[in-house]
């Protein structure tokens, strides 16, 4: 199989490395090579991050390079415009519809763009989702990364038991439940 | 069967040190070398600590090894330069235990405040180099580094970067060996570094890297694979992955160790292809040494000394191909702040508000640099504020820096800026230091120090009191004021900047994102209230925003509750639940 590219991008904080070990543990779990790559330290607090997952047969380097990403998991919109150009010509968009204000909006020195959603989707498939809102509704506002994780299981080639099962083996064992629940929302809602 | 696992390239390395058989692990916390630490500490067979400072850690690392076990210290690429005087040193003594120092490069300025090539730093110190392509060769040659150190009597650096340290791959497990301690035997002539002995082990340190470099040519981890002879690509570590990526038909010398390099396995590779390129990141450490040699080779002609290096580089430079991709969008950017509820927004907003100048250092609190809050005028490394405040002070006289405080972290304090305050004591100085005593190491992700009262492994430890040191130091001006008591504060600054004398502000509250901190507070604003003074804004927590109307609004989400834009409002405008 062809190396498939996924990139996770949002704001620091906002848990995507979570995100990314529950790919990660699905990936292998399939039986594939794998290999991630993170950001820590400074760019954490309250920067733009990302995070490559790369899988297939045999993965060299660790990044997804400019025009190579299959699929694009945003956690807030205007990251998902910042990354975009990382897709490929038919790669897929999924994407938290929440906006949070970059140091640079509350200043006032830059504007947050309007429309993003509809800007994205002249040039790509978007599956835009408020998880933050279905979060709310099971009670716990930081579950919604799961919330997306179930929205992009949805549109990846693995068994949705398996998911469940690995989420069950990588979040905190007081939180399984609710993690599975906001899994399945997502899978769910679109 | 044996087990794979999915591993950072940080917990391979651990887990190699856990096979080779390590008994003893020390090392300072800094990105990308964190997580080193914190995955052989879960391994109960390895004593592993947190050192106050990476000399400290280095040194460590030495009396475990000429004690006879396997030992290991590990840093950040910075850090190396603090460990670099035992390092240079320890070159000449050797090794009784294996000794490994796991140094970790910043190529790409990800959480650093330069982008030096530790490969440097270890050929100038006469120590060897192994550099690791993925997670699995991570593991593989923390052990090998290991064996090495013993085979030649000398310390081993394993070099990573960034994109390695924080990459995941797959790890094949292999259980632990017993490494049998070596015997202690008394030996001057080895281990006590005075001039007579000392040139003496020199002729060994030339021996042994000779010795290296020509059996280098036959180790495993040095490998030529010929497939395409039209070009050929030396190359190592991470940009080794890129190659095989761009040009998987290319033939390519993999060198697993870069220091010293294998100079008849080089010139038999560069003679059998037509075009030979060297690609490594940084410094062209590898090219010049080729180059020296009469071979004819490309390197940073084409790539670059700054930064990451990709797949795409090769397709652009050397295929000559055009990568087509859209243009990135044109957005704003998104630089880290302080978090929510930190309390050195509070301590700065105190400062912004008097004018003061931060003579800064290295930490979470470097943020105060940016704006909205635009207070910190320097930024070197590790305990420089207080040392750089001294200088200006010299330079210019007392009256120079009465509108200049120092400001450095607890961790950082106790790393190498308690020294820089013994120069103060000593020298007169007038400066005034802020401690922004957090409770943690907040930057590279909360790990405990000399001041927390606990060590790596959790159990709890005598906390050195800040203040007590500071007394003891000769500070007669010691004070300690929580972050968040903003008149307090503001009291205290105007009051011992103006004093003809050190003095020092232990300025507390712990980091906010501790688990011992979580909180269910929040601040709640009022729009009813609000006249849209921006009085609260200033500070610039991400939490809050205005609403179409001017009014302010706090992102529920993201509030900790800290209550400082509440305390700056002067019209009730925000209140706190709990």
């Amino acid at each position: 199989m062809t190396t498939k590219n996924i990139m996770i991008v949002g704001v620091g904080g906002q848990g995507t490395l979570l995100t990314s070990r529950i790919l990660g543990g699905i990936i292998t779990k399939a039986g594939y090579d794998v290999k991630l790559s993170e950001v820590h330290g400074m760019a954490q607090r309250g920067g733009s991050v990302v995070t490559f997952v790369r899988y297939g047969d045999a993965v060299a380097e660790p990044i997804v390079e400019e025009g190579q990403a299959d699929v694009l998991i945003a956690f807030e919109r205007l990251e998902a415009l910042r990354y975009a150009h990382f897709l490929k010509k038919d790669g897929v968009i999924i994407v938290n519809d929440q906006r949070i204000d970059p140091i640079t909006v509350v200043t006032g020195a830059a504007q947050y763009p309007e429309n993003i959603i509809e800007t994205l989707k002249k040039e790509h498939n978007v599956v835009a989702v408020d998880a933050m809102a279905e979060a709310k509704k099971l009670g716990n506002a930081k579950i919604f990364n799961t919330i997306i994780i179930g929205v992009a299981a949805k549109r990846m080639d693995f068994d949705k038991k398996q998911w469940l099962e690995v989420i069950e083996n990588t979040v905190p064992p007081k939180t399984i439940e609710l993690n599975k629940a906001a899994f399945e929302a997502g899978y769910a809602l679109v | 069967m044996s087990e794979t696992k999915i591993m950072l390239g940080n917990e391979a390395i651990a887990r190699g040190a856990y096979e080779a058989g390590v008994k003893v692990s020390s090392a300072y916390p800094g990105t990308p070398s964190t997580e080193i630490s914190e995955n052989i500490v879960k391994y109960p067979e390895i004593y592993a600590e947190w050192a106050p400072n990476e000399k400290v850690a280095m040194e460590v690392a030495i009396g475990a090894s000429i004690s006879g076990v396997r030992a290991m210290a590990s840093m950040k690429m910075v850090g190396v330069n603090v460990a670099s005087d035992p390092l240079y040193t320890v070159s000449y003594i050797g090794a009784n235990g294996g000794l490994v120092l796991a140094a970790a490069d910043d190529p790409g300025l990800y959480s650093s405040q330069n982008e030096q090539d530790s490969r440097c730093v270890a050929r100038v110190a006469q120590v060897p180099v192994l550099e690791p392509s993925d997670s699995q060769e991570a593991k593989d040659f923390t052990k090998l580094a290991f064996e090495y150190s013993e085979k030649y009597d000398t310390p081993v650096m394993i070099r990573t970067t960034t994109r390695l340290a924080h990459s995941q791959g797959p790890v094949t497990l292999e259980p632990r060996q017993e490494i049998p301690d070596k015997p202690y035997e008394r030996c001057a002539a080895k281990n006590v570094m005075m001039p007579a002995n000392a040139k003496g082990r020199h002729v060994h340190v030339e021996n042994r890297l000779k010795q290296m470099a020509e059996d280098a040519c036959d180790f495993a981890i040095n490998k030529a694979i010929y497939k395409d002879t039209a070009v050929g690509f030396i190359t190592s570590g991470i940009p080794y992955t890129y190659v095989v990526e761009a040009m998987p038909n290319a033939s390519v010398l993999k060198l697993g160790l870069v220091h010293p390099l294998p100079r008849k396995l080089i010139e038999d590779f560069a003679s059998k292809v037509e075009k030979l390129y060297i690609f490594e990141e940084l410094e062209p450490l590898i090219e010049e040494q080729v180059k020296s040699w009469g071979i004819d080779c490309i390197g940073k002609e084409l790539f670059t000394l700054q930064g990451e290096y990709s797949a795409n580089m090769i397709r652009e430079r050397v295929l000559g191909m055009e990568i087509e991709t859209a243009a990135p969008a044109q957005v704003p950017a998104r630089p880290p702040i302080l978090c929510p509820g930190c309390p050195h927004r509070s301590t700065f907003s105190v400062l912004k508000k008097l004018g003061i100048h931060g003579a800064g250092d290295i930490g979470c609190y470097t943020l105060g640099a940016v704006s909205p809050l635009n207070i910190i005028d320097t930024t070197v490394c590790m305990g420089a504020s207080i040392s750089t405040l001294h200088g200006m002070e010299k330079a210019k006289g007392k009256d120079y820096i009465k509108n200049w405080v120092a400001l450095i972290g607890d961790s950082t304090f106790l790393h190498t800026g308690v020294n820089s305050l013994m120069n103060m004591v000593y020298n007169q100085s007038t400066g005034t230091v802020l401690i922004l005593d957090n409770s943690t190491t907040g930057m590279t992700g909360h790990q405990d120090h000399a001041a927390t009262g606990k060590m790596l492994n959790g159990k709890e430890t005598k906390a050195i009191s800040l203040y007590h040191l500071c007394k003891a130091i000769g500070v007669e001006h010691v004070y300690e004021v929580d972050a968040f008591d903003i008149e307090a504060l503001e009291t205290l600054v105007k009051r011992e900047v103006a004093r003809d004398e050190v003095s020092v502000l232990i300025v507390c509250a712990p980091c906010a994102l501790l688990k011992s901190q979580a909180t269910k507070a929040k601040c709640i604003a009022l729009p009813e209230k609000c006249k849209k003074c921006g009085m609260c804004l200033i500070p610039g927590c991400p939490a809050l925003t205005q609403n179409e109307d001017g009014t302010v609004k706090i992102d529920d989400t993201m509030c900790n509750g800290c209550g400082l834009c509440m305390k700056r409002c002067k019209f009730d405008a925000i209140e706190r639940v709990e």
